[in-house]
């Protein structure tokens, strides 16, 4: 495992991404940003080496505590922050500073250890809830019920009732009812982890409605089975199409992304180091190295031009494009309807265009919805000066 | 340490009585027509005498029923010791495996569950087993000539362990082939849970193709291409011509 930069306790003002121009650099400081709190070793840092670090599994148990709040850019088809918050965190402490924490737009991860005692969990839950809330009501919080690998399936229902019951009751109880809780049972042993943070990240992503329209409309014209929109380095899934996923093939796509990358990674290195480097100069360096991923650089050059397809036995076929830098479109289908592959390529070119534009879209809103927020911010400040 | 029985290969030792009667009673049997003795020894192993004790007594059975059997000893559980030591150890092993099995010549492995030393150790280990290797490598390297690729590897369908391969483009990494091994197997079983195996891949980068297929009833092929102006469909083809021309080769020199 390569050593990652991570900022701890001040802000990030990386010069990150090289397609993205110098005048928005400070849209870098306003990115969403993922909250990552709970008790101490309820497993935060874990979640975050695995999902956003390739860390395998069992590494993680060698993890030391987190003592400050770590954050981390990670940068991607959206870039956003993660904090990292160490499990004894006073909140009554003045350097902890709520209007600061909370105040912008992203999502609460509150992690719960499933194979703990959750009752002291559920009370600080309670708390930062209440208090998150206050400062922010547009965060979505989310719960994950962690470390249930070690839980049989109907404890882990069990567990999962009676922590959602209690958190809700709590909340009704101080006239929070409407905060939107949503609960997650999850594991870094499995892809329940993945699966979580895709459904996180999603609630995230402003444009998810057209993307998914547009899944739908690939999906419906070229007889594809399933369609994922992957983040091929955290293989989170930022969208997918409107028929119902199934665990299995979420897990068989984001293993075939696995098997390309590590298959990539031995043959696609050896020629393509010096040409990277002859293309992207310094700023390739820069962005491998606070890219937040030992391995960052080459796989997602090389995911732009990716395409891959694998047979399998059933009668199925998986099927991978790159879209952008970071995306991935991993499809499954029938072998006989892959039977007219030109007029599906065809369609993957228009869905890579509809994608590109549509983010295109978003980097020209940004800087406006930058500088209203900004607008917002001030007056929010100004608000609790005179309050 | 287990024992196990692998396609009437005879493999290895402990569990002291039983281990002890077994040798007794059907030391003849076991030790008849061995090909190959695979001998694990745990490299943490306290009592590397007793280790040494069953080992030499193997090895004179083997001597006397079978004496053109070939061995491989696996220093096992290699991970357990420090990495700087890893190689000091093993040398001091091997040597001493070396002056304890006279006459008999052996091979030996530094192997590890945790990594990929155990598909290097297991494909050297099948590849000296393989009759045909020498004609095998001949086939592949022509083969690769034709279709202009990198790389050809021939893997043992379900094991994906290497046979054999054939490089007309040096590649920097020395381990690929385990690593490989190591991820198919992997997807290998993701595709289990997903109640399906795998027929063929193809993989396609900017500057490279890999294309995984089903070569013959008992290996898969590997042909890496980096000339992107090569179709997928000509090097499928390839494939599928050879198909048939290694289907002969396995039925004619592979005994069943």
């Amino acid at each position: 495992m390569s050593h990652f930069d991570v900022d701890e306790y001040s802000l990030h003002t990386s010069p990150v991404g090289n397609d993205l121009g110098n005048e928005e650099d400070p849209v870098q400081d306003h990115r969403p940003r993922l909250l990552i709190m709970g008790l101490r070793r309820s497993g935060k840092s874990s979640i975050q080496k695995v999902v956003f670090h390739k860390m395998p599994p069992n590494e993680t148990l060698f993890l030391e505590s987190t003592n400050k709040v770590i954050k981390e850019n990670i940068t991607s088809f959206i870039d956003f922050q993660v904090w990292d918050f160490p499990g004894q965190i006073d909140y009554f402490d003045p350097a902890f500073d709520s209007n600061v924490i909370f105040g912008e737009y992203g999502a609460l991860i509150f992690v719960i250890d499933a194979q703990d005692d959750y009752i002291e969990a559920l009370s600080r839950l309670h708390q930062t809830v209440t208090r998150a809330f206050q400062v922010n009501p547009d965060l979505t919080f989310e719960v994950f019920i962690h470390k249930v690998d070690a839980l049989s399936d109907e404890y882990k229902i069990d567990t999962q009732r009676d922590i959602q019951q209690r958190t809700t009751d709590d909340l009704v109880d101080v006239g929070l009812e409407n905060v939107p809780l949503s609960f997650y049972l999850t594991s870094i042993y499995d892809h329940s982890i993945f699966e979580a943070f895709s459904k996180v990240i999603q609630k995230l992503v402003p444009q998810l409605p057209t993307l998914e329209n547009l899944l739908n409309i690939l999906c419906s014209n070229s007889g594809i089975e399933k369609a994922f929109l992957f983040d091929v380095n955290s293989k989170i899934y930022i969208a997918t199409d409107s028929s119902p996923v199934d665990m299995q093939t979420y897990e068989i796509c984001s293993d075939m992304i696995d098997v390309i990358i590590d298959i990539s990674e031995i043959y696609g290195r050896t020629n393509s180091f010096h040409y990277i480097d002859e293309i992207y100069g310094d700023d390739q360096t820069q962005v491998e190295t606070n890219g937040n991923a030992g391995n960052y650089g080459t796989t997602t050059d090389t995911a732009n031009d990716a395409s891959s397809l694998i047979k399998l036995t059933n009668g199925m076929v998986l099927c991978l494009r790159g879209v952008n830098r970071f995306l991935a479109l991993v499809c499954l289908l029938r072998s006989d309807n892959f039977e007219k592959h030109g007029l599906i390529n065809y369609n993957f070119g228009c869905f890579k265009q509809a994608i590109a534009e549509v983010f295109e879209l978003k980097r020209h809103s940004a800087a406006e919805r930058l500088r209203r927020e900004r607008m917002r911010l001030s007056e929010s400040v100004e608000d609790n000066v005179g309050g | 340490m287990s024992q196990e029985i692998h396609d009437g290969w005879v493999q290895q030792v402990d569990q002291e009585t039983f281990m002890e009667n077994y040798f007794a009673a059907q030391r003849d049997h076991i030790f008849r027509n061995v090909e190959v003795l695979i001998y694990v020894f745990d490299v943490e192993s306290r009592e590397i005498e007793r280790d040494m004790h069953y080992y030499q007594d193997c090895l004179e059975a083997i001597l006397a029923n079978s004496k053109d059997a070939k061995i491989f000893c696996l220093i096992h559980k290699m991970d357990l010791v420090q990495e700087e030591l890893r190689n000091k150890i093993f040398t001091e092993r091997l040597n001493e495996l070396k002056t304890r099995s006279e006459p008999l010549k052996i091979t030996a492995f530094a192997t590890s569950i945790w990594d990929e030393t155990l598909y290097k150790a297991w494909s050297s280990i099948v590849h000296s087993l393989i009759p045909n290797v020498r004609q095998l490598e001949s086939h592949l390297q022509n083969f690769a000539t034709i279709c202009e690729a990198d790389e050809v590897v021939l893997f043992e369908r379900t094991t994906f362990l290497v046979i054999s391969h054939s490089t007309r483009i040096e590649h920097s990494d020395v381990h690929r082939f385990e690593k490989i091994s190591n991820y198919m197997k992997q997807f290998k079983l993701s595709c289990g849970k997903f109640q399906a195996q795998f027929k063929s891949m193809e993989i396609r980068q900017a500057n490279f193709a890999a294309f995984f297929d089903v070569l013959t009833a008992n290996t898969y092929v590997m042909v890496i291409m980096s000339d992107s102006s090569v179709e997928s469909a000509a090097t499928q083809m390839n494939i599928s011509v050879a198909r048939k021309h290694f289907e002969k080769l396995e039925v004619t020199h592979m005994p069943r």
